[in-house]
């Protein structure tokens, strides 16, 4: 089976911006326009949170698509699934609103449609290659990559300091 | 009484404690809430690499070299980005600064014309003065003449397109010289704010270095020219401040009066309210409603220019603006221009207080407009403040919470009242200074900002440098934070070192001089250049250094770059928004020294900031030889 992509997150990139926030509503409006989703008589709702952690950090948060995702067994109405591309989603017709997974999610990544009564999170932009927050973030903070390449990218940065720190 | 944690971080002041109290247990939103739900704010906005100046854009450079745009569609580094940015919020800060000037020569031509309502010449000494130093004739001319022929050459000041501007000419000579050795010399005042505006349109001026030295031009033409209008003209209209007794912070309202708040900064309006507050009808209308009286308390800068005016009592400082509203007790809060939030309007529909724009400049959602004009002026204050009077039936008691805490302040200080307090010449400063007994003299103003503890910054460093013989003079929301801490007092002296002390309490001055509104910073200039040229040495050359703590405005920032101009170092407690081009940080932290002989330092620790201004203070002592 081929090694699925992910979203990674490199904090100290982010500055904050909240351009993946702004990216990701527009993606999840109608007409996947900014000039239109501003507009739009729901207001879109972003999926990825920029966070603040005291005094410096901005630390972008998204739905980890869990392998063992604690959302998915918790659902008491069998409303969360796994598709065939990994990714975890919630059936809009059997969510009943109970928000037991917004207890149970670590990342507290799971948001509240009001309107419809409904939860939603990230469903990782299945109309696009790269997901919209990823491609929106002008500093590399997001990531989307399969986790042997994050990682030998890693493993790469490592080794360039294992040997700058060998060769002082 | 306990307070919140929350509260008790963001103010150092007992009464914005108490009505921050208030505001979390009523569920009123503030500015600090405001600003948490901001946060985090935008990495490319605090490091002023974003550019919305043409429609190719908006652009922005990525900080992260191997990730991101490093150049702007139009090729724009960011450097260029960030020092067009920069003097874009000079010519905002310039502009407010000297288009308040304007309105100020602008009644004083009514004034002289007749045409006025309710203004007359109240400083006649001054006017003379000005007269001489516009080359104005005197000898055998009515006030009404002379006003009249300054009120024009003020006016000409704006749209003047070569030679130089007046005021400009009260720096010492070699201040003068290096400003046109580097072309830095204002020939007008609107003029070098719209060749701000022309060079940093797309495909202009593209040197960072270049346009960093046009806004200082601008600064220039604002600090020693726009503001310095301001000032001068309101001495000449409503009197040249000496020393006075006032009060300061929330409790100056009265839970049994008619309360008015001007709030704002221009005294054209401001000074009008306080004469139509005497008005015998309407206080016996307010008197009939049950209210002990009228009571006008100021606000911001209106209000330092009329509390060192006339000592009108002050309820606080630009963070307090939302709080003074939400002790129920204001029938109306009266504005005119600059740093009056707009969420006032929302605010003011949660009580019974008027909320009154006045200002085609400057209109307000949620604000009931009421027009005024100087040719009308003292009619139309009537209207505005019987519309207070008769709020006070609406006022709900229950709802009514004024913190009790007011501070005792002497105001006032002009630059004619210290050389009068120094007994008619500038030499008992001077000899303090040669002796050590003055060290220095800081020059603390500026602004509030939610980013730092309010009026901690200011009042952590205006502490630290009396403590240490730095003579403090102080101007805007510094000035207000001063006030309310006690600093204003002679009694003040206490808290300073032997030497000052013993000059303060030898005068019966305090350690901490109110020079006035921001644009009385012009004051501390003249003082500035009047001590250099008694010395026959430069502005740079002097024991002195500048700061502002906790400013947030444009006008800071054009403040800011006038003083270094002028020769100041200059300490700010919150981060400029240049961070993202390293060279525009070398030039305005370093390189400035080269130029203009001082430059900026960024310090948000205040009393680490004060250290720097004394060892700069020292550095300059030493140099001098003294």
């Amino acid at each position: 089976m081929a090694q699925p992509k992910e979203i990674f997150v490199k904090s100290e990139r982010c500055l904050g911006c909240m351009s993946c926030m702004i990216a990701c509503s527009v993606e999840h409006s109608p007409g996947k326009t900014l000039f239109s989703a501003i507009a739009e008589p729901v207001v879109p709702k972003s999926r990825v949170y920029v966070e603040w952690a005291p005094p410096a950090k901005k630390i972008p948060l998204v739905c980890r698509q869990c392998e063992d995702a604690p959302c998915m067994f918790a659902c008491i109405s069998g409303a969360i699934s796994r598709n065939d591309d990994g990714t975890v989603v919630t059936d809009a017709d059997k969510c009943i609103g109970c928000w037991t997974c917004v207890m149970v999610c670590p990342y507290g990544v799971i948001g509240r449609d009001i309107d419809a009564g409904k939860a939603y999170r990230c469903d990782r932009c299945p109309d696009r290659d790269i997901p919209a927050c990823v491609h929106a973030c002008p500093t590399g903070a997001l990531l989307y990559e399969t986790v042997p390449d994050y990682s030998k990218s890693m493993r790469q940065k490592a080794s360039e300091e294992l040997a700058r720190a060998e060769g002082e | 009484m306990s307070f919140s944690e929350k509260t008790l971080s963001r103010s150092v002041d007992p009464a914005t404690q108490r009505m921050l109290d208030v505001a979390e247990k009523e569920g009123l939103e503030t500015a600090w809430d405001r600003y948490e739900k901001m946060l985090p704010q935008c990495g490319f906005g605090e490091l002023g690499v974003c550019c919305r100046n043409c429609n190719m854009g908006p652009c922005r450079i990525s900080p992260f070299e191997d990730t991101g745009p490093q150049k702007g569609i139009c090729g724009a580094t960011a450097d260029i980005i960030v020092a067009r940015n920069l003097i874009r919020m000079i010519a905002g800060g310039a502009a407010a600064h000297s288009d308040h000037g304007r309105d100020l020569a602008h009644t004083l031509l009514l004034t002289a014309q007749g045409k006025s309502g309710g203004y007359e010449i109240k400083d006649e000494a001054k006017l003379a003065a000005l007269a001489k130093e516009y080359g104005i004739g005197t000898e055998g001319r009515t006030k009404e003449e002379i006003a009249l022929d300054l009120a024009e050459s003020a006016y000409a000041e704006f749209g003047k397109q070569e030679g130089f501007v007046q005021i400009s000419r009260r720096a010492p000579s070699p201040r003068v010289e290096l400003w046109k050795k580097f072309g830095i010399d204002p020939r007008g005042i609107d003029r070098e704010i719209v060749e701000i505006m022309h060079r940093t349109h797309i495909g202009v001026d593209n040197d960072a270095v270049n346009l960093i030295l046009q806004g200082l031009k601008a600064s220039i033409a604002d600090g020693w020219g726009g503001s310095a209008i301001a000032t001068e003209i309101s001495d000449v209209l409503f009197g040249t401040p000496v020393p006075v007794r006032s009060a300061s912070n929330l409790g100056v309202l009265k839970d049994d009066a008619v309360n008015i708040i001007a709030h704002g900064h221009e005294p054209v309006l401001s000074e009008m309210i306080v004469a139509a507050s005497c008005d015998p009808k309407l206080v016996g209308k307010a008197k009939a409603a049950g209210a002990s009286g009228i009571n006008v308390v100021g606000m911001c800068c209106t209000g330092n220019e009329i509390m060192m005016r006339h000592g009108i009592p002050h309820a606080g400082n630009f963070l307090q603006q939302e709080l003074a509203v939400m002790t129920g007790a204001v029938e109306a809060i009266i504005v005119d221009v600059q740093c009056i939030m707009p969420a006032l309007g929302d605010l003011c529909e949660c009580f019974h207080t008027k909320f009154i724009s006045t200002s085609s400049k400057a209109k307000f959602p949620g604000a009931v407009h009421m027009q005024f004009s100087e040719e009308q002026g003292y009619g139309i204050a009537l209207q505005i403040v019987e519309a207070a009077v008769d709020n006070y039936v609406n006022r709900n008691p229950e709802k009514v919470v004024i913190p009790e805490e007011k501070m005792d302040c002497m105001v006032g200080f002009s630059t004619e009242a210290i050389v009068g307090a120094l007994g008619g010449t500038l030499d008992p400063l001077l000899d303090a200074i040669k002796s050590g007994a003055v060290r220095g003299i800081a020059g603390v103003v500026g602004c509030n900002n939610p980013k730092i503890k309010h009026d901690e910054g200011h009042l952590e460093l205006v502490k630290a440098l009396i403590e240490n013989d730095v003579l403090v003079t102080t101007t805007g929301c510094n000035a207000i934070a001063c006030a309310k801490a006690g600093l204003l007092l002679p009694e003040a002296a206490e808290q300073a070192g032997d030497g000052l002390r013993g000059v303060c309490q030898t005068l019966g001055v305090p350690p901490v001089l109110h020079m006035g509104s921001c644009v009385d910073i012009s004051r501390i200039l003249t003082v500035c250049a009047a001590v250099a040229n008694a010395l026959g040495v430069d502005i740079s050359d002097l024991p002195v250094a500048g700061s502002a703590p906790e400013w947030m405005s444009e006008k800071a920032v054009s403040i800011g770059a006038y003083v270094v101009s002028s020769g100041i170092f200059t300490v700010l407690g919150t981060v400029p928004q240049v961070l993202g081009s390293p060279l525009v940080t070398e030039v305005l932290t370093k390189t400035a020294n080269d130029v203009v002989g001082a430059a900026f330092a960024v310090e948000t620790d205040p009393v680490k900031g004060a250290q720097l201004m004394i060892a700069h203070i020292d550095a300059k002592r030493q140099a001098l030889g003294i």
